[in-house]
């Protein structure tokens, strides 16, 4: 602690130019563990016990706790991040697996797998405020930066649902390639990202027009198209960089956010889920299922500069803003 | 006066029109399918194999489900309708009379000739067949149809999936045991030739007589534990025991009463299937729990191949925005379809003999011991080609 400040008083600028220490929380969906990172020291700093199959992870805004969706125990569990324990539960519905916060950090919106459903929660109160029917296993959440619309994509009917978040009804239902997984708003929120794990491909949608703008399709030299599952997508603050993780092709796509061109494939661990930046964006973490680590992506070198292990099957990342 | 009742009856069949025009908007488009299943059941040795009563047409209905809370954002909708036909029946008039009620997709469960007949009778109403329980891969090859698509695997298929996962564990010497009834012999012609492609050896053959008899007595146990030692002993050196008994006439019998230690697979032991109960990865647990739901048992492989020729309807349907049969067959057997099973990867179809490719489940009754193609086993277009017969070899011409 000390040592910090002397130092911070001395060399202040090498400090600026250095990358703050982060915490990163990991969900082993096998393990039933969450694997804390600190990513300065790029190693793994604790490991907290939480219900089965933990996959869907965030930060509350407030920086007060880290969500986790417990799929096998059908609920969320709120970790402390102080004390670094469960201290409290979120009444989603049946097997939760992805979901998001509103802007103001009040409400979360759930995707549950089991009922065709979204369920909206009232953090504060844990309480559940109502649901909304969507297609059949729905599964990727991304809410407009607005807050205004959310988007729900349903793994089996193969859609993007548009949520009006005030009137709680769908305005849209877009169709995506087979078994879509996640959605991706840009931070301007002038376009929306989805991946279709089995499709193989990323819709580039318009959220104004509702329609499909672009399809990013992925050619790896020497791997068989099926094993090309998009997964996870990040996209730069800026809105320039996104990049898809591409499940048991073992890589990172990275795409041109104006032109949508694949630009670079980064070589990480074995079936790679999710990714999250750390907040000043230099850091881009990913989740490798089956190699059970992390990798770490310098973003503005676009290369891969480091391995972490973690527990069994690591899922989801979220990383905390400070 | 005269102008007044003329506006009334303007403004009246205004009214109408637009009334009509709205109600034809608001009806959703129907898409019937029809499901043909055979009245008998098979004899099983084990009680829990003894195929439910609403095998294969379960399997539908959850499908239709899906289509349906999909069909309720495209305002589409499907229907189905069942009927049982007892072989060696004349199907004609069920066949036509589901025609008459405006079914054009057809779902069946029937024994090759009997499906070879229903196809023919339907060429003349333009109906369109998804095979979903007849495994024989003449079907796909010298008696292939263009109007039947194939969601059921193959002998072949089954056998290569087996084979290849045997290969990889190098039990490579195998002592094939072969039931008397055709199918075990079409089964066993498959698992040759699977060991001939993949490089195992039969050190022998040997084929069990169905004598007769019931499959359910009171003190056959004690028998059983003698005969089998007895049946296989005095063989060459062998890793493994591959039965081919579709007849479920010996197969099930064999695990733990072998003459040596020695595993089983094919029709018992370690067994090639498109579903298991057991399967849970890559989402399945969700579609095993939404079967759980509706039907309060478990999930068959006959139920996933119906289920799956359901979805791929409901699928072309969506992407096509038509129920129209040509429209949707057009769809299904282009580049754009993918179906997603639940099996890792994307199922698309051979387009030379209208078969759906699928990774096969080797499953021991609890678990699902691996998936194949197995790792190493190479294809220069697909891997799942690597399983069944290829696109070079096939004596398929779609017509």
């Amino acid at each position: 602690m000390w040592r910090h400040v002397i130092l911070g008083i001395c060399i202040p600028v090498v400090l600026a130019g250095e990358a703050r220490a982060y915490k990163a929380y990991v969900s082993n969906e096998k393990s039933n563990t969450i694997s804390i990172i600190d990513t300065t020291e790029r190693k793994v700093v604790g490991t907290i016990k939480v219900g089965q199959r933990p996959r869907g992870i965030a930060v509350t805004r407030d920086q007060k706790y880290v969500l986790v969706a417990v799929g096998d125990d059908d609920t969320i569990q709120m970790i402390d991040t102080a004390s670094n324990k469960v201290v409290d539960t979120l009444p989603s519905g049946p097997d939760p697996e992805l979901f998001t916060d509103d802007p103001t950090g009040k409400l979360l919106y759930v995707a549950n797998e089991n009922d065709n459903t979204v369920t909206i929660i009232d953090i504060e109160r844990r309480a559940r405020l109502g649901d909304v029917e969507v297609g059949v296993e729905p599964e990727g959440m991304g809410l407009s930066p607005d807050g205004k619309i959310l988007v729900n994509t349903s793994e089996t009917t193969n859609m993007a649902h548009f949520i009006d978040t005030a009137t709680r009804q769908i305005v849209a239902n877009i169709l995506v390639d087979a078994r879509p997984r996640f959605a991706q708003f840009k931070d301007d929120g002038s376009e929306l990202w989805v991946s279709s794990e089995i499709g193989g491909t990323v819709s580039v949608i318009d959220p104004v027009k509702h329609v499909v703008k672009h399809k990013v399709n992925f050619a790896v030299p020497g791997m068989r198209p099926e094993a090309i599952q998009p997964v996870g997508i990040a996209i730069t603050h800026d809105g320039k960089t996104g990049f898809v993780a591409l499940g048991p092709a073992n890589r990172i796509a990275v795409i041109d956010g104006t032109t949508h061109q694949v630009q670079k494939f980064l070589l990480v661990g074995q079936r790679v889920w999710h990714m999250a930046f750390t907040p000043d964006e230099k850091y881009l973490l990913t989740t490798n299922g089956v190699s059970n680590d992390v990798s770490i992506i310098d973003v503005a070198a676009l290369k891969v500069i480091d391995t972490i292990q973690v527990g069994e099957l690591p899922w989801g990342v979220a990383i905390s803003q400070r | 006066m005269w102008s007044r009742a003329l506006i009334r009856a303007v403004i009246a069949g205004g009214l109408a029109w637009v009334l009509t025009t709205m109600t034809v908007a608001a009806e959703p488009l129907t898409i019937k399918i029809g499901y043909i299943g055979r009245a008998e059941k098979p004899a099983t040795i084990s009680l829990i194999d003894f195929p439910p009563d609403n095998d294969g047409i379960a399997g539908v209905r959850l499908a239709l489900d899906d289509n349906n809370t999909t069909g309720k954002f495209l305002n589409q909708h499907f229907s189905l309708e069942e009927v049982r036909i007892k072989s060696g029946t004349d199907p004609t008039d069920v066949v036509l009379q589901l025609a008459d009620h405006g079914i054009s997709f057809f779902i069946t469960d029937l024994p090759a000739d009997m499906l070879l007949k229903v196809a023919e009778i339907g060429r003349q109403r333009n109906l369109l067949f998804f095979n979903a329980g007849a495994i024989d891969d003449r079907l796909r090859e010298e008696d292939c149809r263009a109007d039947v698509i194939h969601t059921a695997p193959t002998r072949s298929m089954l056998a290569d999936g087996l084979a290849q996962y045997l290969v990889y564990k190098r039990w490579l010497r195998w002592l094939l045991v072969v039931g008397s009834h055709e199918p075990d012999k079409l089964f066993a012609d498959a698992l040759q030739r699977a060991a001939g492609r993949f490089g195992a050896k039969i050190v022998q053959q040997r084929v069990f007589e169905d004598t007769g008899g019931a499959r359910r007595t009171d003190s056959g146990l004690v028998q059983i534990q003698r005969q089998m030692p007895l049946f296989t002993q005095g063989t060459p050196a062998y890793d493994v025991l591959v039965a081919a008994d579709e007849s479920e006439v010996f197969a099930s019998y064999l695990p733990y009463r072998t003459r040596d230690p020695r595993p089983v697979a094919g029709s018992a032991g370690l067994i090639p299937k498109s579903w298991d109960a057991a399967h849970d990865q890559w989402g399945a647990n969700q579609l095993q729990n939404r079967f759980m739901q509706l039907f309060s048992r478990r999930m068959t492989a006959l139920d996933m191949q119906a289920w799956s020729a359901a979805r791929m309807i409901g699928e072309a349907a969506a992407r096509a925005g038509s129920g129209d049969p040509q429209t949707i067959f057009t769809y299904l057997k282009g580049p754009e379809f993918a179906l997603a099973a639940f099996k890792g990867q994307k199922l698309t179809l051979r387009d030379w003999n209208l078969q759906l490719r699928q990774p096969i489940l080797l499953a021991d009754g609890r678990t699902i011991v691996s998936v194949s193609p197995q790792e190493g086993f190479l294809h220069q277009f697909s891997e799942l080609d690597t399983l069944g017969i290829d696109r070079p070899e096939t004596k398929c011409r779609l017509k």
